[in-house]
């Protein structure tokens, strides 16, 4: 009991190391920045004296080190500052934003997995073979396309040319603001609200930017999960239950894969972390509310804020998502034990 | 010439270091020369260098000249791949965008890969609270996806093919350290190590000389499945409008601005877009089959 609590201190310990890093990274993000925070409050005309005012107030005359005091206190108050841009708080804005992103990000995970591990569970058991090969190339594709290409040539194809795909955003205009924002999640709130229509609405828009952002993902599942079922089946236990009369597929889905299963949690959990990076682009092209076009137009203005925000908020989903993985694989492994 | 090379290099009782060491490299390539994905990757990169190199020679137009008359042309005779929207030659641009994106991997990978061997032999061989802190800075960079730490940088330093190439190196090189550090940690107490210990070699020249080369080969893996990744970060930056800059061919730039006609002229988007396919498919081609050569052990 004692060893297993020291470990899960260190953990502990390391994590939060882990995040008063991001705060630092993001705290020199903030400050290098070229656009100055005092012109941006006070504009461009604002005699001396207001300036140099206005530097006092915004604390920005003090030394780094309270400075960055000042920063963390905030940011434990969950206080991101305003944006420029949105004119609201900017944890108020993400806390918009965000689910849009989250619901492709979760969809898109999903249909990966389902798809990605038993593709690669089929490419290991044939490894070598014809089928082996496509699934490899079909793989580095999905690894070597830029997702904002695959999202525009999948625009170029379902839209323009097959017309079967809604155009970009999220809804139709004209269930815009129909629906009660209950958990932000789209296909959730339509479904509460039972409105049929708009669900089915809701799943359209999604079907292509959530397609695109699942090849991209898939990719990665599939290529690990052949190596760990590789890995798996050179196992003497695997000869064993195969010698004994088992047929090949009960002993590579009975014998083989939950031996996997444990590691394949890392892999989804790290997916998810890059899926959330493959929706900032996904968005710009499919025009999709989410926290990807924040960021993207809080850059094009130069609004730090935001940019900043949005930038600590993903580490820490990404911090969170490793941390969650280690203690899954805690939980689930006996030999860790 | 050649056979002779063979035979010398082949040669099992090599008579001096170099020999030994080129018999290495020569068993390499012909393990290499086996895999027809990795060949592909090899002959689409070098036919890419070689584009690239040659542009001023080969494009046919200047990649900046306007012809406002002449603009989103169809691909014909006068204009191989058309033109875009304001009558830039597309196959010249495409030339001069090569030179753009394959300096920023240079840049980038130069950059890189010497900074994470030497934080990752560092921390291995020195362990410690050395290798506490080392790692402590690795994570927090890890902690972050790549392409919005990117973003994060390039916005506070302003947009541009510097501080792209900057913002990508300071995401890149946390891995390079990984692996350094753990190929470290596996040779640390190996004898030779130690006999060079014995000898009175210093600490430093033993991670230098002794260490540190024997990490190269599965950091050369890494740079170049890495390649790709740093390819489509680059282009993903330039696509967002904050890597190069107008009129600079970049090519997640090109994409960028052909996005506005991808309804009634898609080839404008077309070329590109291939091009970055074409060029990180290769890297992964060949990344993987380097990967098979020299790192059996993770195949």
């Amino acid at each position: 009991m004692i060893p297993k609590l020291k470990s899960f201190g260190s953990m502990l310990s390391s994590v939060l190391v882990t995040l008063l890093g991001l705060a630092i990274v993001t705290f020199m993000i903030g400050r290098v920045m070229p656009v100055d925070p005092v012109l941006a409050a006070v504009g461009d005309n604002a005699p001396e004296s207001v300036v140099l005012q206005a530097r006092a107030d915004m604390g920005l005359d003090d030394p780094l080190i309270v400075q960055f005091w000042h920063y963390l206190v905030q940011l434990a108050h969950g206080d991101f500052g305003r944006s420029v841009l949105t004119h609201n708080e900017v944890a108020s804005d993400i806390a918009h934003y965000f689910p849009a992103t989250m619901e492709l990000a979760t969809v898109a995970l999903i249909l990966a997995a389902v798809i990605g591990v038993p593709l690669g569970i089929w490419a290991a058991v044939r490894q070598g073979s014809i089928t082996d090969q496509v699934i490899r190339v079909l793989c580095l594709t999905g690894h070597s396309v830029p997702v904002f290409v695959l999202a525009l040539v999948g625009l170029l194809i379902f839209y323009v040319f097959l017309d079967i795909v809604p155009g970009p955003g999220r809804q139709d205009i004209i269930y815009e603001g129909m629906i009660p924002s209950v958990t932000g999640f789209l296909t959730i709130d339509t479904i509460l609200a039972g409105d049929a229509g708009a669900f089915w609405d809701a799943v359209h828009h999604m079907a292509l930017p959530v397609c695109i952002l699942s090849y991209f993902s898939m990719a990665y599942i599939t290529r690990m999960t052949r190596a760990f079922m590789l890995g798996a089946l050179k196992g003497e236990y695997i000869v064993a239950a195969r010698a004994k009369g088992l047929s090949l597929w009960a002993v590579v889905l009975g014998h083989a894969f939950p031996n996997v299963a444990v590691q394949l949690i890392t892999v989804l959990a790290l997916t998810y972390a890059g899926l959330l990076e493959g929706a900032v682009v996904t968005e710009t092209v499919f025009a999709w509310p989410g926290l990807g076009q924040y960021l993207t137009n809080s850059l094009m203005n130069g609004d730090m804020n935001p940019v900043v925000g949005t930038t600590l908020l993903i580490g820490c989903v990404y911090v969170g998502l490793n941390l969650l993985a280690d203690l899954l694989y805690r939980v689930f492994d006996p030999r860790v034990k | 010439m050649l056979a002779d090379f063979r035979r010398w290099a082949l040669n099992d009782d090599a008579g001096s270091r170099r020999q030994a060491a080129w018999g290495r490299r020569y068993r390499i390539w012909l393990a290499l020369k086996g895999n027809p994905l990795a060949m592909l990757g090899l002959a689409i990169i070098l036919a890419c260098v070689v584009l690239a190199a040659l542009a001023p020679v080969l494009a046919p137009y200047d990649p900046t000249v306007q012809e406002l008359t002449d603009r989103l042309a169809k691909p014909s005779a006068a204009h191989l791949l058309g033109t875009d929207e304001l009558g830039r030659d597309i196959l010249s641009r495409l030339l001069y965008g090569g030179r753009v994106t394959l300096g920023m991997v240079i840049a980038v990978v130069v950059l890189v890969a010497p900074l994470g061997l030497a934080v990752g032999t560092v921390a291995g061989f020195f362990g410690g609270w050395v290798d506490t802190c080392l790692m402590r800075v690795t994570d927090v960079f890890l902690a972050f996806p790549r392409l919005i730490l990117a973003l994060a940088f390039v916005a506070a330093l302003s947009p541009g093919v510097e501080s792209t190439i900057l913002a990508i190196a300071l995401t890149a090189w946390p891995p390079y350290a990984r692996i350094a550090r753990a190929e470290t940690l596996t040779i640390r107490h190996a004898d030779f190590i130690e006999a060079a210990a014995m000898t009175g070699a210093s600490p430093w020249r033993i991670v230098a000389r002794h260490v540190a080369p024997l990490c190269v080969p599965s950091l050369i893996v890494r740079v170049t499945l890495d390649m790709s990744s740093i390819i489509i970060t680059a282009a993903s930056l330039g696509f967002l409008g904050m890597g190069a800059q107008p009129p600079s061919p970049e090519w997640g730039a090109m994409i960028a601005t052909a996005k506005r006609f991808i309804l009634d002229q898609y080839w404008v988007a077309l070329a590109p877009c291939v091009a970055i396919l074409m060029i990180s498919l290769a890297f992964n081609f060949l990344g993987d089959g380097l990967r098979d050569v020299l790192d059996p052990k993770q195949s």
